[in-house]
């Protein structure tokens, strides 16, 4: 039973739960800022998550990525996200889901699958891998349904931030990270593309008025 | 002597309910910076109803009468199975959460049909709101008992509580989750704030009281005093599933009297909860409902999976 | 100061030089000077690795063995030439006002940057390293796509962007779980990642955690190297940048991304006992190149014609890898290499042929052999090698990776053969009005450089005609890599 865990791995998979809670709340927000709001949520409890590990199992190289988690993905873009909502005025815009509770029954859906999916792993090393690594994949496929289920540029890219996100829980509770030059390179590329996503927030409001992707379709025209 | 406790706690449901509306409402009064009435006040209310004349439509049927006795009395039922003090009660081989939740459902189910009775617009609208609410509310309880079902491997209330006393403090994700979900199903179905208002008799809003509209004097008070016991029930329920430390498990003196204590301090803060998030959150519009369940629902399903992705894996 | 670090160096150097070169002739000569010193130092590099084998650099962190330097040199070359090419088109692109002197330097940088970010996952021995390498190659491509800033850019950038970085995000989560299964295998954990010791520990990894990461791993690479059905992004991506950046999309960075997959195929054939790993690769090569090949007579844009043509072959290159036998895996190297080499010729040509016609549509580039015989003949050389009519390269390359198919699934030589047809057919229904047909009034020659043509194509020829020894001896090398066993 869960009382044979120690406390430790019970934070954990509270922890887990937490994360997997942010993810539904991320695909049943329609606000802009709501979301964003969500996002950062998600990003403090992962930093909590990966101090957590670095604490109990002495892996000081942890506290780097879990200041780093939190100054990037716990302040920094949400922070960023939610000056450029408001810069383009944006900051009161429901967004059109078309049937949110299929969403959320989808997102259900692919918990269970993913739950399938890690069920063959062997629990390899400490008891809580596999659990994890199952509730890391639904959050990379629940990222994946926002950005699917979305059309707003911005909720896109949180879309894509939370798939990282969930990469990168399976990374720390699993194997207490990546290697520190993988680390900082893949904090690198977040963070670049962070800044190209705010740069294309401009063209594609230059371009189309709005930032709804749903309108980009010049190129499937020219295709047939 | 067990039977007589037995008797005893039941009682003390019965009676004490209308206590925990007057703290709740000297509350609420408090928070509002008004003058609140004093705790007993809901004693004086139904006594007065007790007194006061029955008047009854013309064609209401024998069913608009039995009604209030049904409600009260499956109420009485649920009280009676549920652990308030001790868990080691002869009551408690029929402590079963499905029976409770079918307790609930007679007792609306009648409610419903005799706001119908009279066949005037107020009835029927409160009824089919209400059924509405519980076709929402009651999978969500349900998933949420699941929930806690398996952890325990029973739907048995005292056993579910015993075993989670076993074990002491544990940090279940599960539970985080059904016992969110739970006490948002509690709220929707004990008629308070955000889902209905208890305080309104505004025809676009009220729900509850639409359906009761047509009942006077001793009819009404039962009602109201069932609903009472029920937001009881539910509170009780919530915090002797998910937090059972403090509840008597042997029928010594000594135990009795720590969970008296005990549980009075839990409700007490219960209601403070309660109080707090009423202040904090307006009263949803009718169509936001099923959203707000569909929530609850998604809160209690998430309990049910996080329960079987976190922790099934362990039972031995 | 060994050749790798002039090997990373130079690109890097050139990324923040060009970045802050406010000219953009100059930049154009600089930028192929800094390309072609590159290709010098992969030469040397290359040179001492065939030497000896295999070398590692910098703790370990990079190593290089046949099958990587090949890689290196290969695109070492095909950005050097480009490059060469890049410079006068890219100069017409300025004087007629399509980009600015701001986004040349984005241009110029980004097109270092870029050539940096592949040779880095080329030569890294660590896969996570390679993983943001080719994130970075992303990111790179992105900017590169939408220098024109044209709402079809900024979409197909888009696109780009969202498709590819979900999709190699997926290879991230494989990664990790590869290094999950060897976290407690391999006796230094921080070496776990290393695609040399994950080989030599292959063994001992846990075979579901590895082929579950296989999965994803060729879900997200796969997506990069353009195989069906998460294909969508390459026609936007290929139609819309700048021509070079096609040329270097379709000629290196598909190249790149399945080198990616092969690397942790092998490893993932060490731990498994099936050959699961090879039949997905099969199935979704197949699946990619049937789709291609009919897909490609339906287009109205060129580029967007040989990007399909792209993904065709990329397809065939991975069905070749995941059949896995020696015969199979050197016509893919093979493949690879002409395809590289003749698809970016055939870029350069389009290019020059859009200039001309100032469109990218099929219907209206009409007459190309009479406004520009160069361009003209080109085009259709290429055409013709890419089709693989004999005597060039792709010919050879294709022949052998028949002989493979009929001699392991000889019923798969018939759908090959088949879609071999029907691309065959599509490609030229489409080419011979553009270089044959009725030249439109006032259509003029523009500056062109065929140089990188030429000497494309007379590779591809020669490959065609003979395969110099040494070359053969260090495809062998790879194969016996890859497989295990040699061919020769």
């Amino acid at each position: 039973m869960l009382s044979h865990l120690s406390l430790y791995e019970q934070a954990i998979f509270v922890l887990a739960a937490l994360l997997l809670y942010t993810c539904f709340s991320l695909l049943a927000h329609t606000r802009l800022l709501d979301l964003i709001r969500a996002f950062a949520w998600q990003g403090v409890l992962l930093a909590a998550t990966c101090a957590l590990v670095a604490w109990v199992l002495e892996q000081p190289h942890l506290y780097i990525s879990a200041i780093l988690t939190l100054s990037l993905k716990g302040f920094l873009i949400p922070f960023a996200l939610h000056r450029l909502v408001i810069k383009l005025k944006l900051q009161h815009t429901v967004e059109k889901v078309s049937s949110p509770t299929t969403v959320l029954l989808s997102g259900v859906g692919l918990v269970i699958f993913s739950y399938y999916v890690a069920l063959p792993i062997e629990q390899l090393s400490t008891e809580i891998t596999r659990n994890v690594i199952a509730i890391s994949l639904a959050m990379v496929l629940l990222g994946m349904l926002l950005l699917i289920s979305r059309s707003q540029a911005v909720s896109q890219v949180v879309g894509f931030m939370a798939v990282e996100n969930g990469l990168f829980f399976a990374a720390v509770v699993s194997t207490y990270g990546m290697p520190m030059v993988v680390e900082l390179g893949v904090a690198f590329d977040v963070l670049v593309a962070m800044v190209l996503f705010g740069v294309f927030f401009f063209q594609i409001k230059d371009n189309l008025d709005s930032l709804d992707v749903d309108q980009m379709n010049r190129l499937s025209e020219v295709d047939e | 002597m067990d039977w007589l406790l037995a008797l005893l706690q039941t009682a003390l449901f019965v009676f004490g309910a209308p206590l925990l509306l007057g703290w709740i409402k000297r509350l609420k009064a408090l928070s509002q910076n008004r003058q609140p009435a004093p705790v007993w006040q809901p004693y004086r209310d139904l006594r007065r109803l007790f007194h006061k004349e029955v008047v009854i439509a013309h064609h209401a049927s024998w069913l608009f009468r039995i009604t209030p006795y049904i409600v009260f009395g499956a109420v009485v039922l649920v009280a009676s199975v549920v652990p308030l003090l001790v868990t080691s009660l002869p009551t408690a081989a029929i402590a079963d959460v499905i029976v409770l939740v079918g307790f609930f459902a007679l007792g609306r189910f009648f409610l419903a049909l005799a706001g119908m009775d009279i066949g005037t617009a107020f009835g029927g609208m409160g009824a089919s709101r209400e059924m509405t609410i519980a076709s929402m509310a009651e999978p969500a309880m349900l998933m949420a008992v699941f929930t806690l079902a398996m952890t325990a491997s029973t739907t048995n209330l005292s056993t579910a509580m015993l075993t989670i006393l076993h074990e002491g403090l544990v940090l279940r994700p599960s539970f985080i989750f059904a016992a969110l979900g739970l006490m948002m199903v509690a709220v929707a179905e004990t008629g308070r704030i955000p889902v209905d208002n208890p305080a309104t008799h505004l025809e676009l809003t009220m729900v509850h009281e639409a359906m009761i509209l047509e009942y006077s004097g001793r009819y009404l008070a039962l009602i109201e005093w069932a609903a009472q016991i029920k937001l009881m029930v539910y509170g009780v329920l919530v915090l002797n599933l998910f937090f059972p430390w403090g509840i008597a498990t042997e029928t010594t003196t000594n135990a009795l009297l720590i969970g008296s204590v005990v549980i009075l301090a839990k409700l007490m803060l219960l209601a403070l909860i309660l109080v707090v998030s009423e202040t904090v959150v307006a009263k949803m519009r009718l169509f936001r409902i099923p959203q707000y369940l569909s929530f609850a629902f998604l809160l209690c399903l998430l309990g049910a999976l996080s329960h079987v992705i976190l922790e099934a894996g362990y039972i031995i | 100061m060994n050749d790798l670090t002039w090997v990373l160096g130079l690109p890097l150097f050139g990324t923040l030089l060009l970045a802050l070169l406010r000219n953009h002739r100059v930049a154009g000569w600089l930028n192929v000077i800094i390309s072609a010193m590159t290709l010098l130092a992969s030469f040397l590099l290359a040179l001492t690795v065939l030497d000896q084998n295999r070398l590692f650099f910098f703790n370990n962190l990079f190593f290089l063995d046949a099958f990587n330097v090949y890689l290196t040199v290969l695109t070492a070359f095909v950005g050097t030439t480009t490059a060469v090419f890049s410079r006068p088109y890219m100069a017409h692109e300025v004087e007629i006002g399509r980009v600015g002197m701001r986004r040349m330097r984005i241009y110029h940088s980004m097109y270092q940057f870029f050539l940096f970010a592949m040779l880095l996952a080329l030569t890294s021995n660590n896969l996570g390293l390679l993983w943001v390498a080719m994130e970075a190659a992303t990111l790179a491509t992105v900017l590169l796509v939408s220098l024109y800033r044209t709402p079809e850019s900024i979409e197909a950038a888009w696109k780009y962007f969202i498709l590819c970085g979900v999709g190699i995000a997926q290879a991230l989560f494989g990664t990790v779980l590869l290094y999950f299964a060897a976290f407690h295998v391999i006796p230094v954990s921080h070496n776990a990642l290393l695609w040399s010791e994950l080989q030599q520990y292959a063994g001992q990894l846990n075979p579901t955690v590895t082929s579950l990461a296989f999965v994803f791993l060729l879900i997200g690479y796969g997506t990069k190297v353009g195989l069906a059905p998460l294909h969508n992004w390459l026609p936007d991506a290929h139609s819309e940048g700048p021509t070079p950046m096609s040329a270097v999309l379709s000629g290196l960075l598909l190249n790149v991304a399945l080198y990616a997959l092969i690397r942790v195929k092998i490893i993932v054939d060490g731990s498994l006992e099936t050959n699961i790993a090879g039949y997905l690769m099969m199935f979704f090569g197949l699946l990619s190149f049937v789709m291609a090949s009919f897909f490609l007579h339906s287009r109205r844009n060129i580029k967007r014609m040989f990007s399909y043509s792209s993904i065709e072959h990329m397809g065939l290159m991975t069905f070749g890898f995941g059949m896995g036998t020696p015969l199979a895996v050197f016509a893919a190297l093979l493949h690879m290499t002409v395809h590289s080499l003749t698809k970016s010729a055939i870029f350069v040509t389009v290019g020059h042929a859009c200039q001309i016609a100032g469109t990218q549509s099929i219907e209206h580039i009409r007459g190309l052999i009479k406004t520009q015989p160069s361009v003209g003949w080109g085009l259709l050389i290429g055409t013709a090698a890419i089709a693989g009519f004999p005597p060039f390269g792709v010919f050879t390359s294709e022949f052998l990776l028949l002989t493979a198919t009929i001699n392991t699934w000889p019923w798969l030589s018939v759908i090959l053969l088949t879609s071999l047809a029907v691309a065959f057919a599509g490609l030229f229904r489409n080419i011979q009005p553009m270089v044959f047909g009725e030249q439109p009034a006032q259509q003029v020659a523009v500056q062109a450089n065929m140089l990188p043509v030429v000497i494309h194509l007379l590779l591809v020829l020669s490959l065609g005609l003979v395969i110099p020894e040494f070359l053969a001896n260090w495809f062998n090398q790879v194969t016996l890599l890859i497989t295990g066993s040699g061919l020769l």
